[in-house]
């Protein structure tokens, strides 16, 4: 067995990518997850890596694209200002059908808003963020162990669709410390060849990596290729954890880091004999349908708590319909919800029996 | 006693794709693609080598150069090519950019992929507008210019002022090459050939990086025939943005 590492989670998530083999990174700094770079900075030439600051986001994301064009594992993070910017080039690199790593430690916006944790760029990761008809399948950890076993799936899953993965975290992932074991390491050497990819046409037909196709029918074509690998990665790459659900009446909805605050609520609240659980979604796309299917039945009613004004409640609404009420509790912002404040809230349902 | 088996003089380089262009009659875009292609010949680099396609009339390039290839978003090509010159450094990179691509929407991308000393090639294309698009105002129109978006012509204190980027570039420690060459008669495409050559040996020399402007004609933007174009080009472009080499020339 690995042994424990007490780690903070930019640092844990950086160490994570390298032992999934990725060997490039760039980007540019924002806070609050900059000790992702300078952990980079640092290991990376020690294990044969290249560490790139770009000018901007705008550069270090078509940099993640060459990078991986040529064949590599490579990633970026960032936090949500940043991620806008690098939309184009994720759009890009989804058409150019590259496998990437981007990491968004989701801070308040919109604008310049504040470094406090949020979880505001729901909207913007779950609905492709830039221009076309794409996704990204995107993993949201709630613990920092969690932020590094997602590591290694989050290029697997690249690899495996050719399409960029997100992780979507927040600034308490991010800056919080804990111990962390890491369960993997792959040595870069011995992922499979990627045929596609450019670098010279030495020994093989040669390569041609776009997203530009001047013909409509070839584009639509072309979209229905991604779409199909959409569809597969629905069906296969769904995750979701499902806490106290055997017979939960009131059920919580969150993700990330209030996930984790909501459980320490759920648990106080079964102290006082009410039958409460949790969905928590991994993957925010796909987003998770069976444990909506499992819980209807015994659910009375449904309850969504963001750091936001209301985005994933939409995907539960989707899964649930008008079957149970569904509640919403919001903080835009960057402000935290305690366990009290959620129990509180679990309290209130319970009365409205 | 004489060698008569015949020795061609001239041909196709191999680097070319035999597919008909799409460029507009009198555009100078065929010939500096025929002269890279020229040059990855002769440094026998074509197995080595990835382009980068930009957004503008050259976007198809992939099609007429026969070698690996990324296109582009809009200014990216050297971001681009520094993720593939990093990951593969025993690759030819190079980009191929029109003056509204680099000059204007990839102004940070290509200041900074020189400074850096990026080890990769340039080529910049300066016909004084956005060709594709249909011929609007580019930071390079010069003063005075009619376009699609300047229809009084290019006025200062509205349009601001052509950019030399070249000249710009040559300030940078980084660049192991820059000069300015133009095609329009065979001297000039003599020079032209060898400043693009010299511009992808400082990359694999491993000096630095490679840039090379090359002053081209739009006659169907500018309105003129492909003769006027050139007379055009000689007499208002050169004035503005003369030829030369900037960095690392003949010592």
């Amino acid at each position: 067995m690995a042994e424990r590492i007490l780690m903070k989670g930019a640092e844990a998530c950086a160490e994570g990518a390298i032992k999934a083999g990725c060997r490039f990174f760039f980007g540019y700094p924002i806070t609050p997850q900059n000790e992702v770079a300078g952990y980079m900075s640092r290991r990376l030439p020690e294990v044969g890596g290249v560490y790139l600051q770009g000018e901007s986001e705008v550069a270090s994301i078509n940099m993640v694209l060459g990078a991986a064009a040529a064949g590599t594992r490579a990633m970026t993070s960032s936090s949500s200002p940043g991620i806008s910017l690098m939309q184009e080039g994720i759009s890009y690199i989804v058409g150019c059908e590259v496998p990437a790593v981007i990491v968004n430690f989701v801070r308040g916006g919109p604008g310049l808003g504040g470094i406090g944790p949020a979880q505001s760029d729901y909207f913007q990761a779950t609905r492709g963020g830039g221009h076309g008809d794409y996704n990204l399948v995107v993993l949201a950890p709630s613990t920092v162990q969690e932020l590094v076993d997602l590591m290694k799936e989050a290029f697997d899953i690249a690899d495996r669709y050719r399409n960029p993965v997100m992780v979507l975290a927040d600034g308490i992932i991010a800056q919080m410390m804990e111990a962390v074991e890491f369960k993997y390491g792959v040595d870069p050497a011995t992922l499979p060849a990627k045929t596609w990819a450019v670098g010279g046409a030495s020994g093989r037909p040669r390569n041609i990596i776009k997203s530009l196709d001047l013909v409509p029918e070839n584009l639509e074509k072309h979209n229905w290729k991604l779409q199909e690998k959409f569809s597969l990665a629905r069906k296969n790459e769904v995750r979701w954890e499902e806490f106290m659900m055997e017979d939960a009446e009131i059920v919580l909805v969150c993700f990330g880091t209030v996930a984790r605050i909501a459980k320490k609520s759920i648990e106080e609240a079964r102290k006082k004999g009410i039958k409460a659980g949790l969905i928590r979604p991994i993957t925010l796309w796909p987003f998770p349908e069976e444990p909506f299917r499992k819980a209807i039945s015994r659910a009375r009613r449904f309850l969504v708590v963001e750091m936001n004004a209301g985005q994933m409640i939409e995907d539960v609404r989707l899964q649930v319909c008008r079957a149970r009420p569904i509640d919403f509790k919001g903080k835009p912002g960057g402000t935290v919800f305690t366990p009290s404040e959620i129990l509180e809230l679990i309290l209130k349902l319970e009365e409205s029996k | 006693m004489s060698d008569l088996t015949y020795k061609p003089l001239y041909q196709r380089p191999k680097a070319l794709t035999m597919v008909p262009t799409h460029y507009c009659p009198g555009c100078h875009h065929g010939i500096v693609h025929r002269l890279l292609a020229e040059v990855i010949d002769e440094l026998g680099i074509q197995e080595k080598t990835v382009i980068m396609a930009p957004v503008g009339c050259s976007v198809l390039i992939y099609n007429y150069l026969d070698t690996d290839s990324v296109e582009c978003a809009h200014g990216r090509a050297p971001a681009v090519a520094t993720g593939i010159k990093r990951a593969r450094p025993d690759s030819i990179v190079i980009t191929y950019q029109g003056d509204g691509d680099l000059a204007a929407i990839g102004t940070a991308e290509i200041v900074h992929a020189a400074t850096r000393g990026e080890r990769i090639t340039t080529i910049f294309i300066n016909n004084t507008n956005f060709g594709m698009t249909g011929g609007q105002m580019a930071p390079t129109t010069l003063i005075g210019q009619k376009t699609e978006t300047t229809p009084y012509g290019r006025i200062p204190e509205r349009n601001g002022y052509p950019i030399r980027v070249s000249e710009m570039l040559a300030t940078l420690t980084g660049p192991a090459y820059v000069a300015r060459v133009a095609v329009y008669n065979p001297a000039n495409v003599a020079k032209a050939r060898n400043a693009i050559k010299r511009a992808i040996q400082v990359q694999i020399e491993g000096k630095g990086f490679g840039f090379v402007e090359v002053l081209s004609t739009c006659p169907t933007n500018w309105g003129l025939t492909p003769v006027e174009a050139v007379k055009w080009l000689q007499e208002n472009m050169i004035p503005v943005y003369p030829l030369g080499e900037f960095v690392g020339g003949k010592e």
